[in-house]
């Protein structure tokens, strides 16, 4: 199964809610997946910064020390803010190759997402407990995706958990499973890309990534999955000022949209919607089969 | 009249006391139901013909195995609606999600608005109509009933049909395997002006819709048919 949601703002004065909001709309879909959670929330980027999200099974012998070892490879510029298992990383710009090589030749730390805008924070465990142990629902932003998994095909661990981010301020959630993701993983390994695991969501968001990188905007290349992608999903995808929404032609997995001049929202099912403003005079639909839907900024 | 608001009343509790409303000295006739926000299974396994208005929208299955009750939606359903229904009403003022009425038995289900892929998936003595359009592979392997689609139908449409009927008012995007159009007779239309005048609808004339249904060649395996597969 897999509850996925997603959230758009349109309206500035609801994005100190963004965390609450998509809170609430994902533990509604506890009963879609028990075994790992996850969100993805876009903040508002500050200029020169970037931000790195990263998670660790030892975070209390790793974290502590973690600003003083990237003081070299950050130029002093990097501050670190733990939340339980994950800790945000904010740092000059510039300095956010060599600070990815210092956390990479570390061990023990894991990273779940880098960008200007976004933080993912993932655990295994129940949406409630996640989105607890992560304070989300004190998070602001401008639109955000989320998840609760029913492991299919590779193993229920931290890094096995959605959103997938294989890319600057790029991640993707999904209910379904694909079935060419080894040969698709084969092929982007050769472009370049690297994968944490060896789950079928991490190859589409990667072969996202790698479109984009291609000069692709988001609806371009949700485009090109639907002929390249074979299985089954109902997609979910985040970029710093986008959100898209795809489902396979098949489009046996759930989804319904709602749309009100303050937001466009997405969930699996109708009640992970049924507690947003405005929800009973909102449009609400599903989305069609093979059909490409996304909103910017 | 019973109201139940699902806010405050747990879901067992509706349904039980949907089903007591089917044993000798239980009166009540007419439930309504507040709050559903999309709740599963609401209203399903009623056998006694009680009328049941639900305001708001809801999730997996309403009305599901009904037999006798009249149950209204005030909003949209979500997947299969009205599932192996066996007879009995079932309204829906919005649109329904993917299999709606699915492996269906008897009674009539109205959806006001659209209704999502595989509406009436193995339909089996079922009547549905439709206001608004059918998404993909509706009708596959309808076995009896009759589906009757005002809007426009999906890919696929009645692929491997046996018996079920198909009235389709608009286009339909294509045809499943063994799904030919076929020519409405005079008992069709009467069939149809019915169905219409039951499920309420009295602007549309049944000479506007084009039957379909099987072709009959894929009834039993035959060697010959192995590419229509």
């Amino acid at each position: 199964m897999c509850g996925i949601v997603g959230l758009f703002l349109k309206d500035k004065a609801l994005e100190p809610q963004l965390g609450a909001l998509l809170s609430e709309m994902l533990v509604t879909m506890t009963e879609r997946g028990p075994d790992s959670a996850g969100i993805a929330i876009y903040g508002a980027p500050v200029a020169g910064r970037a931000k790195i999200t990263v998670q660790s099974a030892e975070p209390e012998r790793v974290f502590p020390g973690l600003e003083a070892a990237l003081a070299e490879a950050s130029d002093g510029s990097a501050s670190v803010a733990v939340k339980s298992t994950h800790a945000v990383i904010t740092l000059d710009a510039a300095r956010l190759a060599p600070v990815r090589a210092a956390l990479a030749a570390m061990g023990g730390i894991k990273v779940t997402g880098t960008g200007e805008a976004v933080e993912i924070f993932k655990e295994v465990g129940l949406p409630g407990d996640v989105i607890a142990r992560f304070d989300i629902p004190a998070m602001a932003g401008s639109h955000g995706i989320g998840h609760t998994r029913m492991a299919t095909e590779s193993a229920v661990t931290t890094m096995g958990a959605h959103p997938f981010s294989t890319g600057a301020d790029q991640c993707l959630v999904h209910n379904g499973s694909l079935s060419n993701h080894n040969g698709l993983r084969r092929m982007l390994r050769r472009k370049g890309m690297s994968f944490e695991t060896e789950n079928d969501t991490e190859v589409a968001a990667a072969y996202l990534t790698a479109e984009m990188a291609g000069g692709k905007n988001l609806g371009q290349a949700l485009e090109g999955a639907l002929e390249d992608l074979d299985g089954f999903y109902t997609f979910v995808v985040g970029t710093r000022s986008g959100f898209g929404v795809l489902r396979d032609p098949i489009a046996c997995k759930p989804a319904v949209m709602a749309e009100t001049g303050r937001y466009v929202a997405f969930g699996s099912e109708y009640r992970a919607l049924s507690g947003l403003p405005g929800i009973d005079t909102a449009r609400v639909w599903e989305p069609e089969p093979a059909t490409v839907y996304f909103w910017e900024h | 009249m019973p109201v139940i608001d699902l806010a405050t009343t747990p879901l067992r509790a509706l349904n039980q006391a949907l089903h007591d409303a089917a044993a000798p000295g239980h009166n009540d006739t007419a439930f309504e139901v507040l709050n559903p926000r999309g709740a599963h299974a609401v209203a399903v396994g009623i056998a006694a013909p009680v009328s049941v208005d639900v305001k708001g929208s809801v999730g997996y299955y309403c009305g599901g195995m009904n037999e006798q009750a009249r149950i209204t939606v005030h909003g949209s359903a979500g997947p299969g609606v009205a599932e192996n229904m066996m007879s009995g009403t079932v309204v829906i003022k919005g649109d329904a999600s993917q299999y709606a009425g699915a492996t269906g038995r008897g009674g009539l289900l109205v959806i006001e608005g659209n209704a999502a892929s595989r509406c009436g998936i193995s339909m089996k003595g079922i009547n549905i109509v439709v206001h608004g359009n059918i998404g993909h592979m509706s009708a596959f392997m309808a076995q009896s009933g009759t589906l009757v689609v005002l809007g426009d139908a999906g890919e696929a449409l009645g692929d491997s049909l046996y018996e079920a009927r198909l009235f389709v008012r608009g286009a339909v995007k294509s045809l499943g395997a063994d799904c030919i159009a076929k020519e409405m007779r005079p008992e069709h239309l009467a069939v149809l002006a019915g169905l219409l005048a039951e499920a309420g609808i009295t602007d549309v004339k049944p000479q506007e819709f084009t039957r379909y249904g099987s072709a009959r060649r894929l009834y039993n395996f035959d060697i010959d048919n192995a590419d229509a597969y």
